[in-house]
Order: structure tokens, then sequence, then C-alpha cells
């Protein structure tokens, strides 16, 4: 069955063995004079200029999983599913107010992580940990989902086997190269390849957008055969438009979604990686135009119903896998090397994400765990080794988590990722404008949202399961008389925040210690070159710039 | 580049910078693309795209539009 495919076989895998290639020869590029720093491997000497930043954090945030799972729920529910517009415009603005005070005082005081800053503001190492193994908890799963993307696409070439592990072989193959060149050439590895990545997307996704609708009757046609299906449906909530139960959820989960976007990890590894405060603002400008194609790919989706495209089977028998359409979409109606070009696009959008998550997940660990509770006086190549072995245990639990687990388990698990990674939000985005709250009242506020988080999540049901079947908690749970749904993860976050206010109140009226804050109000605003750096990493500041794109 | 050494760290004007009424125009793109009212309906189409997608496509723009106003506003000037 597989050889009906080779032509696109051949083109995936010689597009995936160039960018190993490049992975490998990654850590020559803009080679340091000394790499076992870990702001060396864990942030490419914080030196990435405009262009470079661009397509790293695209690729960074536009993940493989994102390009195929978005398109199934359009095709799966509709107009919900376009939430995913709205989510990458709202968190521009947000990081261009936000993210630039973490590099400002990250680049001052060196921090490689979310929980170091937090550390330092918070004078708690307690609340440092909490924040890092929530970081690291909400990535791996995330991480196991790029896999997803990639697996999608071997499905669709046919590329599967009889027994457990033959199937998987390709993606542990492909996720053992990633490993050993993430090793080696730590985030120039992803930043070179995310080039090639974002190039291939681009082109397949403007000659699909303006190709399939001039084949399919044009655009009319596709959304009236969307339309057809919908209304032919029993579910009451799919549709081209929204309807008045899903409107606050669709609010809801975009803006929990782009605030749970960038604190995690990896987001915010991309953004410290960056040369200074300029690039990051030009940045929030240009990256938009990945939301326009993600918002053309999201309409792939319907696309799939005009086309009359039926999903492959899924995992248990019954079931249908709606990751799918949009390969075998390609494959029905484009040419085989074409659809290759495309199958390879995705393959390699998954590794860019999984590689520098992998590395945000490594550096949480380092800084973080190991540092701070088992190697004090960790020196600066230690800690960079620490880092690397790291980011290879992360992604044989990925693959351990696909191979040995139902997927659908890491798929819930992302699920409560988005939710988990939004209880750093006081802490860590609040905590760069105001010290007001005490880092005891950021503990239980921590406690009560992920508490509060998980147990709504557990209550939501889904047509097929009773419990985890989805992210729209019904508000009739809290007893109000209405049939809407709402995010979870805002809901959450909003009772994290007011229980920290409030022990913040009765701790400050207790009088208790709330330890000393290391950072000053112009650390906010610090940018390169700035004199007071705090000395340690040793970079070379006086070597000849890139120059700037 | 070539800025002379500055002696005294800059904080004073930095401090200014982030602190301009610029900023609170990023709050348009965050909160328009949250309000269903605007986009929820089919007519007018455009391109047969639906209300709903052309407009929350467009809103794209709006953000675009936006960061870069601020930006522009709001960054250090003289080439330093």
């Amino acid at each position: 069955m597989w050889r009906d495919h080779l032509t696109e076989i051949i083109v995936f895998s010689l597009l995936f063995l160039l960018v190993s290639v490049m992975g490998f020869v990654a850590a020559r590029w803009r080679a340091p004079k000394e790499m076992a720093h870990l702001d060396e491997w864990g942030l490419g000497g914080r030196s990435f200029g405009g262009w470079i930043t661009w397509f790293l954090i695209g690729g960074d945030l536009y993940t493989a999983y994102t390009f195929v799972a978005v398109p199934a729920l359009m095709f799966g529910a509709g107009a919900a599913g376009f939430f995913a517009v709205p989510y990458t415009i709202v968190i521009y603005p947000l990081v261009f107010l936000v993210l630039v005070r973490l590099w400002s005082v990250s680049h001052r005081h060196g921090f490689v992580t979310p929980a170091d800053f937090v550390r330092k503001r918070f004078d708690s190492p307690v609340l440092a940990l909490l924040i890092a193994i929530t970081g690291i908890v909400a990535t791996m799963p995330y991480i196991a989902l790029q896999l997803i993307g990639i697996e999608a696409v071997l499905k669709t070439m046919g590329v599967t086997g009889d027994n457990a592990l033959a199937r998987h072989l390709p993606i542990i193959i492909a996720f053992a190269i990633l490993a050993a060149y993430t090793y080696q050439s730590g985030l120039r590895a992803p930043a070179l390849i995310a080039f090639v990545k974002d190039s291939l997307i681009y082109i397949v996704i403007l000659v699909a957008v303006i190709y399939l609708p001039y084949k399919l009757g044009g655009w009319g046609d596709i959304f009236a055969a969307a339309d057809a299906k919908f209304d032919a449906s029993p579910n009451p909530n799919d549709g081209i438009l929204l309807n008045g139960n899903n409107q606050l959820q669709y609010v809801t989960l975009a803006l929990g979604s782009a605030l749970a976007l960038f604190l995690y990890p990896h987001s915010i590894t991309g953004v410290l990686a960056s040369r200074n405060r300029d690039v990051i603002k030009r940045n929030m400008s240009a990256l938009p135009a990945y939301s326009l194609l993600l918002g053309l790919i999201a309409l792939l989706g319907y696309m799939a119903i005009a086309a009359g495209v039926k999903p492959l089977p899924g995992n248990s028998a019954g079931s249908v896998d709606n990751n799918t359409v949009v390969p075998l979409l390609f494959d029905q109606q484009f040419p085989d090397w074409f659809a290759g070009v495309a199958y390879a696009a995705i393959g390699i959008g998954a590794l860019v994400p999984a590689a520098i998550m992998s590395i945000a997940a490594a550096n949480l660990f380092t800084r973080n765990i190991y540092k701070e509770y088992l190697k004090r006086d960790a020196s600066a190549a230690q800690e960079a080794n620490v880092s690397k072995i790291t980011s290879l245990v992360v992604k044989v639990g990925a693959v351990a988590c696909i191979v040995f687990l139902d997927p659908q388990f890491s798929i819930d698990l992302q699920l409560i990722g988005g939710v988990i990674i939004l209880q750093t939000l006081p802490a860590v985005a609040l905590g760069l404008y105001t010290r007001w709250f005490h880092r005891t009242g950021l503990i239980v506020g921590w406690v009560a949202g992920m508490g509060l988080g998980m147990w709504m999540l557990y209550q939501v049901a889904s047509p097929t399961r009773k419990h985890f079947g989805g992210s729209a908690f019904p508000l009739s749970e809290f007893g109000f008389d209405t049939t809407r749904t709402i995010y979870v993860g805002i809901v959450a976050v909003a009772v994290n925040l007011a229980v920290a206010a409030l022990v913040t109140l009765a701790l400050r009226a207790a009088k208790v210690e709330e330890g000393v804050d290391g950072t000053e109000p112009d650390d906010y605003f610090a940018d390169e070159g700035d004199p007071r750096i705090t000395p340690g990493p040793d970079r070379d500041a006086d070597s000849a710039r890139e120059p700037v794109a | 580049m070539a800025a002379p050494e500055p002696e005294a760290p800059p904080t004073a004007p930095t401090r200014a910078k982030d602190h301009s009424p610029w900023n609170w125009l990023l709050f348009i793109p965050i909160v328009v693309p949250l309000i269903p009212a605007f986009f929820n309906g089919d007519s007018p189409r455009v391109f047969g795209f639906p209300r709903f997608y052309w407009l929350q496509l467009a809103f794209i723009l709006l953000g675009v539009g936006t960061t870069t106003l601020v930006y522009q506003m709001t960054k250090k000037r003289g080439g330093s």
C-alpha cells in the first residue's frame, strides 16, 4: 500500500535528510567561542536578529500539531475551530507589552527561564520550583503531540506496520536524529531549520489556497458545502457560524490560549534568544503573517469537506482520525511530488517546536531543579551539559508517551497543559509589573487554580467520553440556568488571582516576612549594550555582530 | 551604532518611553477580536467569505497596524 505513495515518500525523505544535515551543521552557524554555556546552547547566545527571530518564534508557536489539528477541528465542528485566528491576534500585543519587560530583566540578570525570574523577584525557591514543574509538565505532552502531526502524515502515505514497534519505527528514527542534533547544536538547530520549515509551509499553503478554491468551484461553494454538512449533522453546536451557546467559550478560549501560549517555556525561550527589545517589538508586527497563514490553513478543513475527503480510521474500531483530513486532501488534489513537499512541511514543522520545547524544558530542569536543589555550585559548562542530557531524556519520554500510551492521553494532557500553564500568570506576567502579591499568596493561589482547573476538566463530558472531553465547561455545573459554556483555564486563573489577592491581604495584615525583591524598577527597561549586566555569562560583546536583518 | 559612551545609565528617558500613552492603543487589538457581536454573522460576504471569516482575518491587519504604530511612536530616536 505504501508503494502507491512512493514519490511522496521519496520527496519527504529527501527534505527530511536535508534538514537533518542542517541541524548538525547549525553548531557552526554563528558559532561562539565557547559553546559550553547555557546562554549559548539554550538561548543561541541571546543574539538573534529580526529575521532569525521571526522564523524561530513563528516556527515555535505554529506547530505541526496546530497545522493538522486546527483544520481537523474546522472539519469536525466548524466555526468553533476558527478561534485560532483571534487567539493568534491577541497574543502579539500582549507579548509587546509584557514579554519585552521579561527580556530586559532577564538580559540584565542572566535569567534563562521564567522560574529564574520568579526566584529573584519573589525571593522564593518554592514558588520558582512550582513554576518550573508547571512548565515542564505542560511542555512534555506538547512535544508528544508533535509526533501525532508526523504520524498523521505517515499514515496517509501508507507507512504503517502490523505491530506497535513497526508502526512507530519511522517516528523513533526521526526523533533520534532530532535528539542528536539538538544535543549538539542547541537552539541554533531549530533556528536554522525553521527557515526551511516555514518557507515550505508558506509555499504549500499559498498554492493550496489559490489552486484549491479554483478547483472546488470557488469560496462560495466551499462554505456552502461546509454549511450543508453541519446542517445535516445531529450536533447542535457545529455550523459555519457560532451560536448562543459557544460564543463565550470561543472568546474565553481565544484569550486563555493566548495568555497560555506566551507563558509556555518554549515561547519565552524564543523571545529571550533575541538580541534586543527592538527585535522583539518589530517582530510583534511581523509575526501576524503566520496568523494569516493559520487562518487559511484552518479553511483547509472546509476545503476537505467540499472535496469529499473521508478521514482514515482511528486507532480504536469505528472511530475516525480527523487529523488525517489535511494530508488526505493534499494526496487527493495534488500531484504526488507536491503532496510530498506538503508532508515534509508538516513533518519538519514538528521538529522545530519539538526541539525548542525540549530545550526549554531542559533549561527549566537545569536552572530551577538541578542548580537549585542538587548542585548549587554548578559551573556554566556543567549547566550546559545537564541541559543537553535532559533534552535527550525529555524526547525519549515524549516518544514513549506516543508508543506505549494511547495518543488520546497526550491530547488530554495537552488540554490540561494549557490550563495549568495559565496558573503561572500571576507570578510570571503580573510579577513583571508588580510585586504587590505575597509569595505565599501566589503559592496558595496556584494550588487553588490547579485544583479547580483539574476538577473542571474532569467534569467536561463529550459525546464519546465521560471525563476530559474538552475544555468547554458548561456553566450549568456551577448552578447557572444556562446552556452556555466557558473555557476552563480562564475560570481557574480568575480563582487563582482572587485567592492570591485574599491571602496576600491576610498575610500582610499578619506582617508575614515577604522576602527581598532582587530586581530594580529600571531592570525592566534595560536594553542591548546595557552597562549594568550582572556578570556571569561571558558574552563576547566585542566580537563582530551579524548584520541586522 | 558608534554611540557616545553613556556615562550615566539612561534610565529616566527609557522609563518615560515605556510608560508612553501610545501603549494603551495595544488594547484595541486585544479587545476587538474578542467581541463576537462584530463578526458572528454571514453578511456581507466578501469573495464568498461570510463576515465571520473575512472580518476575523481582517483583524490581523488591525493587530499589525496597531503594533507597528505603537512601535514607531515609542522607539528610541537618534539611531541609538
